[in-house]
């Protein structure tokens, strides 16, 4: 089953909502806002995977509180300030996505990130970076919760 | 020209001073009649995150590529660009960007090719002018629409196709990527995703020079001694003969056109954007793979025809 979770949807809404240079302003305020990393990922990177979709380096772990689609999945990122738009990219996965169980996550379709008006104002091209980013997410729950592909 | 050339005396050693201008230059001369300041970045949000003030952007993919065929836009869509960007036909152009001015000299490229008389480079591009403490701002400039001419677009002199490749190869054909792409490890650049290019490689005959060893650590360009050392004594590049640059899709090389042609007055030199996105995917093109440039196969050498 494939559902987009509501905090996801309502970004997504307000996404198209906008003009182009609107969108591409609210983008700008996802990356301006994207959290900092707690200090227990702040000192040691090197425990964060590299999400090579991206043109520019961005870092993605999860955490996961129990096992099975039930559990509590946290996300976090890096990403330097030269990079911008695959912030706000991340910036859209941890608001829309923080805090959900694991099996909702995993519910979210694929194509949700061409779903929100973005490509004609980042361009397609760009907008992989971000299907990576929750492929990698998707694929860290599935071994941290130990869901197989069956259940997945 | 409409304003006068940046004279400070590094730029005065290179073939075509009158391309580049400082960042001390851009400072005193920002807001002056006639001078268009165009960002250009492979991030594009990042002229949102700030930028120099007054400038406008461009940006390569959405601006500068034609939406559905690969190919650059066409001349009303040029005018209607600059018309709306604020530039008209007889401004001085400034460009500047991110990564060592990859992406503004891909722009500047662009806009030669639309015959656009004078587009200069900053040179150290965004990273200098941050380094140096220079004010940015997220104020987005309100320039008055112009009404810039349709102007038909001027692809032999400085555009390379695959079949005029073809016909050059054993000519001084320029490989710009990372080592790891000309020997066919890689099909993108190290830390960079592997693209959709089925095979590894390089073109035939093309020696390998990665466009960054033309910058300095600060982004600006080396001076021009030591890009002679590199281009002219190391490549045995003749500065009267053709020479053809690619990388992968034509960004990284307009970097090496523009130090050949401004910086060091190569006589006729032209990118090849489809690099080798289009090289490497193309069926029975000839390919070689290792650290050595490789022969050309029989009857496909420059001059024999094509």
């Amino acid at each position: 089953m494939s559902a987009v979770p509501a905090a996801l949807q309502e970004i997504a809404d307000d996404f198209t909502e906008l003009s182009g240079d609107n969108r591409l302003q609210l983008l700008l305020e996802f990356s301006d806002d994207l959290p900092e990393l707690p200090e227990r990922y702040a000192d040691h990177p090197e425990l964060l995977e590299p999400v090579p979709e991206c043109q520019s380096p961005i870092f993605l772990i999860t955490e996961v509180e129990g096992t099975g689609r039930d559990a509590e999945a946290r996300l976090f990122f890096s990403a330097p300030p030269e990079a911008p738009t695959t912030r706000g990219f991340a910036g859209i996965l941890a608001e829309g996505l923080n805090g959900l169980s694991v099996g909702e996550i995993l519910d979210v379709p694929n194509d949700v990130t061409e779903r929100m008006g973005l490509a004609e104002v980042v361009s397609a091209l760009r907008l992989r970076g971000m299907a990576g980013m929750l492929a990698r997410i998707k694929r860290q729950l599935r071994e941290k919760a130990e869901i197989g592909p069956e259940e997945a | 020209m409409t304003i006068p050339a940046d004279p400070a005396p590094k730029l005065q050693d290179y073939a075509h001073p009158e391309k580049l201008v400082t960042t001390d230059w851009l400072a005193d001369n920002l807001g002056a009649d006639g001078l268009v300041v165009v960002e250009s970045d492979e991030d594009v949000l990042l002229y949102d995150v700030g930028h120099i003030a007054g400038a406008v952007k461009v940006d390569w993919h959405l601006d500068l590529n034609d939406p559905v065929t690969r190919d650059y836009v066409g001349g009303e869509e040029f005018a209607e660009l600059m018309s709306a960007k604020g530039i008209s036909r007889d401004d001085t152009i400034v460009v500047y960007g991110d990564k060592s001015n990859w992406w503004a000299a891909y722009a500047l490229w662009v806009f030669e090719l639309f015959g656009h008389e004078d587009v200069r480079l900053l040179d150290g591009g965004r990273a200098k002018w941050q380094a140096e403490g220079r004010e940015m701002t997220r104020e987005k400039p309100q320039r008055e629409r112009t009404d810039y001419p349709v102007v038909e677009r001027q692809d032999a002199p400085i555009r390379a196709y695959k079949d005029d490749v073809l016909g050059f190869l054993g000519g001084q054909l320029v490989d710009v990527r990372s080592p790891q792409e000309y020997t066919g490890e890689r099909t993108h650049m190290p830390d960079y995703p592997q693209e959709g290019t089925l095979r590894g490689g390089h073109i035939p005959t093309a020696k390998s020079v990665p466009w960054a060893r033309a910058a300095n650590d600060d982004e600006t360009f080396k001076s021009r001694k030591e890009l002679e050392a590199i281009y002219v004594d190391e490549l045995s590049f003749d500065s009267s003969e053709p020479v053809i640059a690619y990388c992968r899709i034509g960004e990284r090389s307009s970097h090496t056109w523009f130090v050949l042609t401004y910086l060091l007055g190569f006589d006729n030199v032209r990118n090849y954007d489809g690099s080798w996105t289009e090289w490497g995917n193309t069926v029975r093109v000839p390919v070689a793979q290792g650290e050595e440039p490789g022969e050309a196969p029989v009857g496909l050498t420059a001059g024999e025809g094509r």
